[in-house]
């Protein structure tokens, strides 16, 4: 499954965790995330400005968060 | 890069560098300090007029001290930043607050309830009190900001003595996004006074949280009109604490308790009136508002009202990196500057004419003249452009 960081501060969508909070279950696909929707962690860069990034299993473990 | 960053080449790292405001920042803890502070100097001097020393210090106190101090643009070097960010340190300054902040809130209802305070004395109390209400929700943006849930968590806490629990939402998910808009209830317009910006900031900002909140719920298949409404816990803390305040100290208290709160996130709103007053975010190709620059909010290198603030007034690198901590942020050399500290500027700001007088003409300059570019008032559009010149476009 892919990921998907905001370029801003450098959260990062995982689409196999998803995010509950913000009503994303794990799995949920970036496709199904709304494009209005904006980084929740600093409101700064929208959806379409996020970049495909490694997920965290192509990252391992040494780098996850 | 910046003109006060360090010149690149010279060795600095942890060992090398020391940060001059390390220590100033436990100053910041004054302010929840204050009822005791009042108390004390009541007590000592015999003079009732003490306990109006909330107001007193931050409205006339802090206004000189920007002037007598002056200013700091110097910044962390860049090299420091992620150690600086993670010295635990500066966050236990924003943590001790709040239980002081508590302390002393339930130390006024006491004095209200037995102090023996005349109905002035109350009152001078009261507005003490709002001036630690207003600067908590200072320290609640600044911890509202970060990832961690503990510090989320403090935040609104921090925010129940204001009852402005929906704050952290909308400032997070709504101002953030939207800052230097017309869109943006918390973002003043050119020809707007603070006194018309007001209810139009705290009505607007309240239905924007909620808007926020409800889609975020609905997005996970939950009602707004749930438990897991982080608007309406928040809420429930500020009903809880000033409940058991009442009950516990008698009725006598719940006056002073919702004029404090009123006060406070006036207190906030006169601060969101400063800091984007007239700048406006082009529009791009795409109808999309260009990203948040530098250039899109005020900012203050003043020294006490930054040390009181948690650098809040470095305001453009806060939009450009909301979650960095508050000890690492930088002065920015293309952000507009504010003539003084916000002490100073909110006593402007309450008089439209002065304000007018003042930051007009520097958004003017800061804009080249073009009154165009500005975020303009629209009822006030056709006064402001025939007083500034610009075509009716």
């Amino acid at each position: 499954m892919s990921a998907y960081r905001c370029p801003a501060c450098g959260y990062v969508y995982e689409e196999a965790a998803g995010n509950p909070r913000e009503g994303f279950p794990p799995g949920t696909p970036w496709g199904e995330v709304p494009d209005e929707w904006h980084c929740p962690d600093c409101g700064v860069r929208d959806k379409v400005d996020f970049v495909e990034s490694p997920s965290r299993e192509e990252r391992g473990p040494d780098e996850a968060e | 890069m910046e003109a006060h960053a360090h010149p690149v080449g010279t060795e600095l790292n942890p060992a090398t560098w020391s940060d001059p405001k390390r220590y100033a920042w436990l100053l910041g803890l004054i302010v929840p300090l204050l009822p005791f502070l009042a108390w004390g100097l009541v007590t000592l001097s015999g003079l009732g007029a003490f306990w109006f020393f909330g107001p007193f210090l931050v409205f006339l106190v802090f206004p000189v001290l920007d002037a007598l101090i002056g200013m700091d643009a110097e910044n962390p070097p860049d090299s420091v930043i992620k150690w600086l960010e993670q010295d635990r340190y500066y966050r236990w300054c924003t943590y001790v607050f709040i239980p002081v902040q508590y302390a002393g809130l339930v130390f006024a209802c006491w004095l209200w309830a037995d102090g023996g305070l005349s109905t002035l004395d109350s009152i001078g109390l009261a507005l003490t009190m709002g001036m630690v209400s207003g600067i908590a929700i200072n320290t609640a943006h600044e911890l509202g900001h970060k990832r961690a849930n503990l510090e989320k968590w403090l935040s609104k806490v921090a925010l129940a003595q204001s009852g402005y629990g929906h704050f952290f939402i909308e400032h997070n998910r709504g101002h953030h996004v939207r800052v230097a808009t017309p869109e943006d209830p918390a973002s003043a317009r050119l020809g707007e006074s603070f006194w018309a910006f007001l209810p139009r900031t705290v009505s607007g900002s309240l239905r924007s949280a909620w808007g926020i909140e409800s889609a975020r719920l609905e997005r996970g298949g939950h009602s707004a009109w749930s438990i897991h409404n982080d608007i309406m816990q928040a809420w429930a803390m500020t009903i809880v604490f000033f409940a058991v305040l009442t009950i516990v100290f008698g009725p006598v208290v719940l006056p002073y308790l919702l004029l404090q709160a009123v006060l406070g996130f006036s207190l906030l709103e006169v601060v969101n009136y400063l800091e984007h007053y007239g700048l406006l975010r082009g529009k791009k190709e795409d109808g999309r508002y260009e990203r948040c620059l530098p250039q899109h909010s005020w900012n203050s290198n003043n020294v006490a009202s930054n040390v009181l603030l948690y650098h809040l007034q470095r305001h453009s690198d806060h939009h450009a990196n909301p979650t960095r901590r508050y000890q690492a942020l930088r002065h920015v050399d293309e952000a507009p500057q504010l003539p003084t500290g916000y002490a100073g500027m909110i006593l402007l700001a309450w008089f439209p004419p002065l304000w007018r007088r003042v930051m007009d003409r520097r958004l003017l300059d800061h804009y080249g003249g073009d009154v165009g570019r500005a975020n303009i008032q629209p009822r006030a559009r056709r006064r402001v452009l025939a007083r500034y010149g610009g075509s009716a476009a």
